[in-house]
């Protein structure tokens, strides 16, 4: 077999790993739709009811639901990456893996394929639900609902595989990092609202933030029906920062690990 | 061929002010099984984490199977493997599912056969399908060395490798391994706290005390140099410091 055969035989094989786990456990399965169709169904209510009282929402009745499903593919992109790492930690087997032939980005492009996978898993079930209960569909978004999706995607798993490293490095008492931290970025990425609605000393770091220029473009396709190309390369570039800085802190802090000795020692 | 399995040399770990390992000298020849033992603390865990790359070691080098372990060692990780029953493998996958994965980290093209052939090799076919996590600690220990033996290895480095097993599984465990390296030539590093089991397995014996190697030989001779009757007699002497060597040795 030749070194990228090999390569690509042991992310399939991490991915199987990670597919093993779900498939062996119905309600980690239920798990990853329980929460979003929950979320859909109750701004869904919501929405029904503001139509009622604001001509607004009435123009865009899917700005809501559309926001809450994106942001979930941003938390799932997160939580998929970081829980596939706890579940190492937790099952003490990354010096396992780390003995293995198993290189570090390998490991990270199996976990993002992972991560897609739970994403989907949990996104499109509720998704398909809002059709026949709200008359909404978010696959009308057509193309750009995909470039949306891989944007937020790809900013959850940054800051997933940044936040791993955190546990890497102070053990499974940072744990909580892994499942809080994605909420600092909930507020500045006006997921409900307009960037503009920020004070304004905080626009530009909003702006810093892959997501907020994804929902600013999902509210000119659903308000103005106008792909906003400006803001999705400007996602797409801060996309690639995030991703060699989360990847690049990862990757530091394993050498520190490994270093340290504390591969041996992880675990519960 | 003729290049030492594993030839470490100054091998050094230090973590802050406490030496954990401190530069040793260490070769496994080829086609051998090595003994390393030490009481606790005594550096083997240290030392066989460096020889793994699982730990970057402070100073020193380390070739193994002819290549250098701290540059290259994607290049050899493929060709070895290692168990330790202080690591564990994912408790809610089952056997069959954790040694599959393993099978395929390791490259192996038809994976399912090996699974199946290492399985019965050791013993463990008729619970593939059982979850690791509700095997017992034997029955792990055995799942461990399956793991350890998935791609073949031309080393294998064993830490504990009887652990939790009763005496008639241990003693089939040693006669599968000495069977092991004399069908395949591979070279078997195993770090122990049984005596009778490095007596019975090992050509030669590393002694290690406080981070540094105190004595080394085959086991028989270390036995006549201490002018003891068994090596944990030998062990012990090293270990509580009261030993008499022969002065003719």
């Amino acid at each position: 077999m030749t070194e990228v055969e090999l390569s690509a035989r042991r992310i399939t094989a991490m991915v199987k790993r990670y597919l093993y786990l779900l498939r062996g456990s119905l309600p980690r399965l239920v798990d990853l739709a329980y929460w979003p169709t929950v979320q859909m169904l109750m701004w869904g209510l919501l929405t029904q009811f503001l139509i009622t009282k604001s001509s607004f929402i009435a123009q865009a009745a899917g700005l809501l639901i559309s926001g809450v499903l994106l942001w979930d593919v941003m938390f799932r992109g997160n939580i998929g990456i970081a829980l596939s790492f706890l579940e190492e930690m937790w099952s003490r087997n990354l010096a396992q893996l780390f003995a293995s032939p198993l290189r570090a980005w390998e490991w990270g492009v199996s976990l993002f394929a992972v991560a897609m996978v739970r994403t989907l898993i949990g996104m499109v079930p509720a998704a398909l639900l809002a059709i026949p209960l709200y008359h909404f569909s978010i696959f009308d978004m057509g193309w750009a609902l995909i470039a949306f999706f891989f944007n937020l995607l790809v900013f959850g798993s940054a800051i997933g595989i940044a936040m791993s490293g955190m546990v890497l490095r102070w053990g499974l008492g940072a744990e909580s990092l892994c499942w809080a931290g994605i909420f600092l970025i909930a507020p500045l990425s006006g997921v409900y609202y307009p960037i503009s609605v920020l004070p304004g000393w905080l626009q530009p770091i909003a702006l810093a933030l892959p997501s907020s220029h994804v929902f600013e473009g999902m509210r000119a396709v659903l308000i103005d029906g106008v792909m906003r190309w400006d803001h999705l390369w400007m996602s797409v570039a801060l996309n690639a920062v995030y991703l060699f800085v989360g990847f690049g802190l990862f990757l530091l802090i394993f050498r520190d690990a490994r270093s340290r000795g504390t591969l041996l020692q992880m675990g519960e | 061929m003729s290049e030492a399995a594993i030839r470490a040399r100054g091998l050094t770990k230090r973590y802050g002010d406490i030496l954990a390992v401190d530069a040793i000298d260490l070769d496994v020849p080829r086609g051998e099984i090595v003994g390393l033992l030490g009481g606790n603390g005594a550096g083997k865990t240290t030392t066989i984490a460096m020889l793994l790359g699982l730990l970057i070691p402070s100073a020193g080098t380390i070739t193994v199977l002819g290549e250098d372990m701290l540059r290259h060692r994607y290049r050899v990780l493929g060709r070895m493997n290692f168990s330790s029953p202080y690591i564990d493998l994912p408790k809610r996958l089952t056997v069959r599912e954790n040694l599959t994965v393993y099978a395929e980290l390791y490259g192996l093209r038809n994976s399912r056969v090996q699974v199946e052939h290492v399985a019965g090799e050791i013993g463990i076919a008729d619970f593939l399908g059982r979850r690791t996590g509700e095997l017992s600690s034997g029955q792990r220990t055995r799942v461990a060395l399956a793991k350890s033996l998935i791609n073949a290895p031309e080393l294998l480095l064993l830490d504990e490798p009887t652990a939790s097993l009763d005496p008639d599984t241990a003693d089939w465990v040693r006669h599968y391994l000495l069977g092991y390296a004399k069908g395949t030539g591979a070279s078997i590093l195993v770090a122990s706290h049984n005596m009778l089991e490095v007596e019975r397995l090992c050509s030669q014996t590393i002694m290690m005390k406080q981070g540094r190697i105190v004595d080394r030989g085959p086991p028989a001779a270390l036995i006549a140099r201490y002018g003891r009757q068994t090596l944990e007699e030998v062990f012990l002497d090293i270990a509580r410091g009261t030993a008499k060597l022969d002065a003719a040795q």
